[in-house]
């Protein structure tokens, strides 16, 4: 079978082309050179001055301890989301995979979550947990929990991790659902002949079957907890109390819109911008090499 | 060792659908029991049942004397041989065959030595490093039975096995699996669709249909007596001769006139222009088309009544008469159009009840 296309005439392919081209060169680069040539260059608070600074702003951001707290808190919050999502996910799946009566209502009903937009997932949150109006926190307090997360930091990061992970779940769902049903069950018969138990027949034959699509999600989600948390944070917390839920995602928008610093708020952006390209260069060598067994 | 034994066992799938409509069978210690059937008769449902891969719905089985309906697979000291091997894909085939022994907790030197004595039994020896998918299918199918005889369980299970070769793999592999199993002398139960696998493999061989044993025995006598028409035509290839015994033909068996269904097997025709012998048949055939496969030729006739006698398909009611095949030996025979007589002597017809379910002749 023939690959290629042939075009008779040399301009065709490029105005084939041209529509995505502009949609990822407008929406995609020129912010992206922007945010670059934004995070060199100092303006006063008005924006009537800019000065070129060199590398000034990045070294205005790495030397915040703010910055580096912000850092940490973001990959432990990452890791926290990514692990109680994902094994969260793989839990149902793997209940969601035996022939149950109902079945495809149960799994349909997991997928909705996913339909939620962050703000609104937030917002349902803040109201199931408001120390003052909250179902959760009456309950909370009824079993002797102090549960005030406007004052309590922890609490705050909890509380985000918690709604961040419960909306992330449907997605993962879905992939370890395909990727369960992807193992040929036969394979599982044969484990259980073979003397081994469900536990260990989940460890030593389920997961390793399963684990590019482990890997996938893993990425998928960090990438998530850095980046699409902004919306769960901003209804939720705003970064509050005293920052404890101040991610870097967030500690841009606040750095940048609200504390009026546009070229630190462009510096900490090309860092992520660099964690992201980290990322994924990682996950496509990696799912490349590790897919095919 | 072990004997494995099933009591009226019956299997009703939720929709009160029902795979296996009560089955009793005995398989003595060593042999191989072949389950036969098309495909939907029950066989699988059957064997999986016996792994402990579907549940009795009522009934027993019986493996080496234990009951055991209520018994985890792993507990039942089996080893299966799947239709698509079912090797696990991220282990290597050392793994592969040694899962099963590390589940059991045995010791690594055993582990290793009798992982390489299978290897070895079945030459896959140089590649036990290898991960199956860069195995061909035949390589694939012997890890598969190396896994199930590294255990040294009481009874193999092998679920049509050979399905997924191609055919002159698949003639191969049927040979060796007799030989191991004969080697091993290890309880054996096999199921195919194939019946030349059936006839070739076989101590015991089962017919089933519909959820229900046709017949059991051993295979040549099922082929000399099959007990219904089913098994008749099943067993055997070309199939059997079936033809419905009314109006005229009632005297052709010479067994008295009775209705019924009359059986002879193509190879146990013969062209001649001798009358019929004692108590056999003679069938006048228009020749409809002819195969030449080298060795023999089948000759496809319908059934037409000698000159001068009235039209076949005359009486009402009577069916029109079927088309009869001919197997004779060499390249020769005769031309499509011609007029011929097929002859069978009488050890060589098998008479059945109208409605197939029974053999009437002895």
């Amino acid at each position: 079978m023939q690959k290629q296309s042939v075009f008779h005439s040399r301009l065709l392919p490029y105005l084939l082309v041209a529509p995505q081209l502009a949609v990822v060169l407008i929406f995609f680069y020129w912010p992206a050179v922007q945010a670059v040539i934004q995070s060199f260059l100092l303006q006063d608070a008005f924006g009537l001055s800019t000065a070129f600074v060199w590398l000034d702003n990045y070294r205005d951001v790495l030397n915040q301890p703010d910055y580096f707290d912000a850092v940490v808190r973001t990959f432990v919050f990452s890791f926290l989301i990514a692990l109680s999502s994902l094994s969260l996910a793989l839990l149902l799946a793997v209940m969601a995979d035996k022939p149950l009566r109902g079945s495809a209502v149960y799994r349909t009903l997991l997928i909705w979550p996913y339909a939620i937009s962050p703000p609104v997932v937030g917002v349902l949150w803040v109201f199931m947990l408001n120390p003052s109006l909250g179902i959760i926190a009456h309950g909370l307090r009824a079993i002797g929990v102090d549960w005030n997360p406007l004052l309590d930091g922890n609490q705050a990061a909890a509380l985000i991790i918690l709604a961040a992970a419960w909306k992330q779940i449907s997605y993962n769902f879905l992939f370890f659902l395909a990727g369960l049903q992807a193992i040929p069950s036969s394979v599982i018969e044969a484990a259980a002949i073979d003397g081994a138990r469900p536990a260990r027949r989940f460890w030593t034959i389920i997961v390793p079957l399963l684990s590019p699509t482990i890997f996938f999600l893993v990425v998928v989600n960090i990438v998530y907890a850095f980046f699409d948390t902004f919306g769960i944070i901003d209804t939720m917390t705003r970064g509050g109390p005293a920052n404890a839920t101040e991610t870097l995602v967030y500690k841009v928008y606040e750095d940048g819109l609200l504390g009026g610093n546009l070229g630190g708020s462009a510096a900490q952006s090309v860092i992520l911008m660099g964690i992201v390209i980290v990322l994924t260069a990682i996950q496509f060598r990696f799912v490349e090499r590790k897919v095919n067994y | 060792m072990a004997d494995v034994a099933l009591r009226n066992a019956h299997k009703t799938y939720a929709g009160n659908v029902e795979a296996i409509k009560g089955i009793s069978l005995a398989v003595g210690d060593g042999q191989l029991c072949v389950l036969v059937g098309p495909s939907g008769c029950g066989k699988s449902t059957l064997l999986r049942m016996v792994a402990g891969l579907e549940t009795v719905t009522s009934g027993e089985i019986e493996i080496g004397g234990r009951i055991v309906n209520e018994i985890e697979p792993a507990d039942r000291d089996i080893a299966m041989v799947f239709q698509n091997y079912a090797l696990y894909p991220h282990m290597s085939v050392y793994n592969n065959m040694a899962y099963g022994l590390r589940n059991r907790g045995v010791a690594k030197p055993e582990i290793d030595s009798r992982v390489r004595e299978a290897a070895q039994i079945l030459e896959i020896g140089s590649l036990l490093d290898r991960k199956p998918k860069q195995l061909s299918g035949g390589q694939r199918q012997r890890v598969a039975m190396g896994r199930a005889i590294v255990r040294q369980p009481k009874v193999f299970l092998f679920d049509e096995p050979l399905s997924n070769l191609d055919a002159k793999l698949r003639i191969a592999m049927r040979v060796e699996i007799r030989r191991l199993q004969r080697r091993l002398k290890t309880t054996s139960l096999y199921v195919t669709h194939d019946q030349l696998e059936a006839m070739t493999l076989a101590d015991v061989l089962v017919v089933m249909n519909g959820g229900l044993v046709e017949q059991v025995g051993n295979p040549l006598e099922i082929y000399r007596k099959p007990a219904t028409t089913f098994v008749a035509s099943f067993i055997g290839a070309p199939p059997m001769n079936l033809i419905p015994l009314q109006g005229d033909d009632a005297n052709l068996a010479g067994a008295g006139g009775q209705a019924g269904i009359l059986g002879v097997r193509p190879e146990d025709l013969a062209l001649s222009d001798q009358p019929a012998p004692a108590g056999g048949v003679a069938l006048e055939l228009t020749v409809e088309a002819i195969e030449r496969v080298g060795a023999e030729t089948y000759v496809y006739g319908i059934r037409s009544r000698p000159a001068g006698a009235r039209t076949a398909s005359s009486g009402p009611g009577e069916p029109p008469p079927g088309e009869i095949l001919v197997r004779i030996p060499g390249q020769g025979g005769p031309s499509v159009g011609e007029r011929v007589r097929a002859v069978a002597v009488q050890d060589k017809l098998h008479l059945f009840s109208a409605c197939g379910r029974k053999r009437l002749d002895s």
